[in-house]
């Protein structure tokens, strides 16, 4: 009968398949297996004696963006304000919703000594300097977005479009995440970040939080400040007063 | 030699659909190339709704991947013959959907290339990283599970095997579950609700993906179903429909209790515009009304009407992730409770969203992948179920 022969042309097909099989799940458990290996140090060659931040005293944020401007000149940000645009810092007015007090106040990554955005980054690209810097290693990015959707401050922003005329200090690059980065660059030759210099009325304190004598610790001591969303305990290394 | 076996798909229907399929995957393709060259700044996805279209198809197939499987459960985990002449069927389509599935997430991201950086590296605190475990540990664990049916020597061993995939699965659809459950800043996520929910989900959603793929083969082949059979699997369906309502249910009303997320429940289901529509007319009505009244009606229940009600609860799925996903990034995150606030980043604003072609094209491209395994996987390796001569 055709029964039989069916059944050795079935466990033959059968015997083919096991080949095949095997071998596409070893292709596919290699990188599971590899990933375990992977221990993932940075050594950081910046000192975990400081801790940056920043201090934002809300009563002198006046209608101007000259912080966002000097940050988009400093980092080489087109400054466009579309939705698929980075915005590395942005202005955000706020008005209470029962007393009507209106205020506005700059906004960008909160440089968290928790950062969510770390915690979920599968591949380790986003990470925290020792100094207390949230930065994107933007060779590892894979862009999965992740961050974003981790971040309860909406720090971050993707880049949708290939890049021309880039900061050679400052590297960015289609397809991967990227946020402020307290101006790296400019810290690390003993500078301040490009905002707090360009605000006007001084209302962006940067300095070293580990530092009881430094002038932001100092403030912070005898003056009322609050996180963005301190519940979440994310320890953020800015600041606001008047919130 | 198709002609020997009744079962198998005909040669022209079968190169037709390899063709169809092939096209489709091909599209997805050239999308994705597409978004690789412009950005994605030629999809819909933007800073405020950074997932899209392309991570609705993909979750929707990586959860009915693992759900699927619980017809090769019941079949060895729990001894039915039934089940059992079908476990095969049900983990090749475990695995093409997992392969569709993957392949869009990965084409998704903003540097595909680096895909052996996301290999290589990994962040252990990370719930993503423990998924692209999962998910290669999941392919291996059906695998084996096949070889161990498929193989006459191997067979003692396809108990132990499908109890490990019976395991992997669940871990698989917590983790995925767990993606968002992480996200506790976001009204939308962050809740514990979120694992059990995907799990049941999967499991009607797997379900009515069986379902589709059993009713084509057998019509294909001019075969009829056993009534009996039949009528078990649709009443599974049916029950497993009701319970990832209930979840569903039981997420939103979790949410209202909370006085904090009522907003995000009036804009879901409410005033949002699209979500609430589609919520209750794709996912409640079309989603879970319809395929239901189809799969109980005493006057309905035959199997045109199941794979009817199969495919609604496909789009159902399909709309109820559309919602939780795009609509839950749509609602604005609270960064300062109490105020009301505007800025040039769309704070305190509802996030836009249009879907855009390439990206439909990528997620459809994920389907075809998932078709064409399945398809050829069928037709060369003999993947229909074969009824045992009598089952009682
Ligand atoms: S504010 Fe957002 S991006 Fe910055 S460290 Fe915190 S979580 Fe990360
Ligand atoms: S987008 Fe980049 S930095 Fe963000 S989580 Fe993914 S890999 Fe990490």
């Amino acid at each position: 009968m055709s029964d039989t022969n069916e059944m050795s042309n079935t466990s033959e097909q059968r015997r083919q398949f096991l080949k095949t099989s095997v071998g596409a799940a070893a292709v596919a458990i290699a990188p599971g297996m590899l990933m375990f290996d992977m221990a993932h140090g940075k050594t950081e060659a910046v000192s975990g004696k400081v801790r940056w931040g920043m201090l934002i005293n809300t009563a002198n944020c006046e209608d101007c963006d000259k912080c966002v401007k000097a940050c988009n000149k400093e980092n080489g940000l087109s400054g466009g304000l579309s939705p698929t645009d980075s915005q590395w810092i942005r202005k955000v007015e706020l008005k209470d919703m029962r007393t009507e007090r209106s205020l506005a106040l700059p906004m960008m990554c909160q440089h968290c000594a928790e950062p969510p955005c770390v915690d979920v980054c599968p591949t380790g690209a986003s990470f925290k300097r020792a100094d207390g810097i949230v930065l994107v290693d933007k060779h590892i990015c894979i862009g999965c977005r992740y961050c974003m959707m981790a971040c309860p401050y909406k720090a971050r922003s993707f880049v949708h479009e290939p890049l021309h005329d880039q900061k050679p200090d400052v590297p960015r690059g289609k397809g991967v995440v990227e946020s402020c980065t307290m101006c790296v660059q400019r810290i690390d030759k003993g500078l301040q970040p490009a905002c707090a210099e360009a605000c006007p009325n001084k209302s962006i304190l940067f300095g070293n939080l580990n530092d009881p004598g430094s002038e932001i610790s100092i403030k912070m001591r005898t003056e009322a400040s609050t996180q963005v969303r301190a519940d979440l305990g994310l320890d953020t290394g800015l600041r606001y007063q008047g919130i | 030699m198709a002609n020997h076996s009744p079962l198998r798909f005909k040669n022209r229907i079968f190169y037709a659909l390899v063709a169809a399929g092939g096209l489709v995957v091909l599209m997805g393709l050239y999308a994705a190339h597409m978004m690789e060259g412009h950005g994605h700044i030629i999809t819909g996805m933007n800073n405020q709704i950074v997932w899209g279209m392309p991570h609705v198809f993909a979750i929707f197939l990586i959860v009915s991947a693992s759900g699927v499987l619980n017809v090769s459960s019941i079949g060895s985990v729990f001894n039915k013959p039934a089940y059992k002449a079908r476990a095969p069927l049900a983990g090749l389509l475990s695995i093409a959907m997992l392969a569709g599935g993957l392949s869009v997430l990965m084409l998704d991201l903003g540097r595909p290339d680096r895909i052996i950086v996301a290999m290589t590296r990994f962040n252990p605190t990370s719930v993503f990283a423990w998924n692209i475990f999962l998910y290669s540990g999941m392919f291996a664990a059906v695998a084996l599970y096949l070889w161990t049916m498929m193989e006459k020597r191997m067979n003692p061993w396809s108990k132990p095997a499908g109890l490990l995939v019976f395991v992997w699965r669940f871990v698989l659809t917590t983790g995925t579950g767990v993606i968002f459950s992480f996200l506790v800043a976001r009204q939308a996520y962050g809740t514990a609700l979120l694992p059990p929910m995907f799990i049941v989900m999967s499991f009607a959603w797997g379900m009515a993906v069986f379902h589709v793929a059993q009713s084509s083969i057998y019509e294909w082949n001019e075969k009829l179903l056993d009534p009996y059979v039949q009528k078990r699997m649709k009443n599974l369906m049916g029950v497993l429909v009701i319970a990832a309502f209930y979840f569903v249910a039981a997420y939103h009303l979790t949410n209202l209790y909370f006085a904090r997320q009522t907003g995000f429940e009036r804009f879901i289901l409410l005033d949002g515009g699209i979500y609430p529509l589609i919520f209750w007319i794709g996912y409640f009505l079309l989603g879970n009304l319809l395929p239901l009244l189809l799969i109980y009606h005493p006057a309905l229940g035959k199997s045109r009407s199941i794979l009817s009600a199969s495919l609604l609860i496909i789009l159902g799925g399909f709309s109820f992730l559309y919602v939780f996903i795009i609509g839950g990034q749509a609602f604005p995150l609270s960064i300062f409770p109490g105020y009301q606030v505007t800025s040039s980043f769309g704070d305190g604003a509802i996030g836009l969203y249009q879907p855009s072609l390439p990206e439909i094209m990528l997620g459809m491209g994920g389907v075809g992948i998932a078709f064409l395994i399945t398809t050829i996987g069928v037709r060369v390796l003999d993947f229909v179920p074969h009824e045992l001569p009598k089952s009682a």
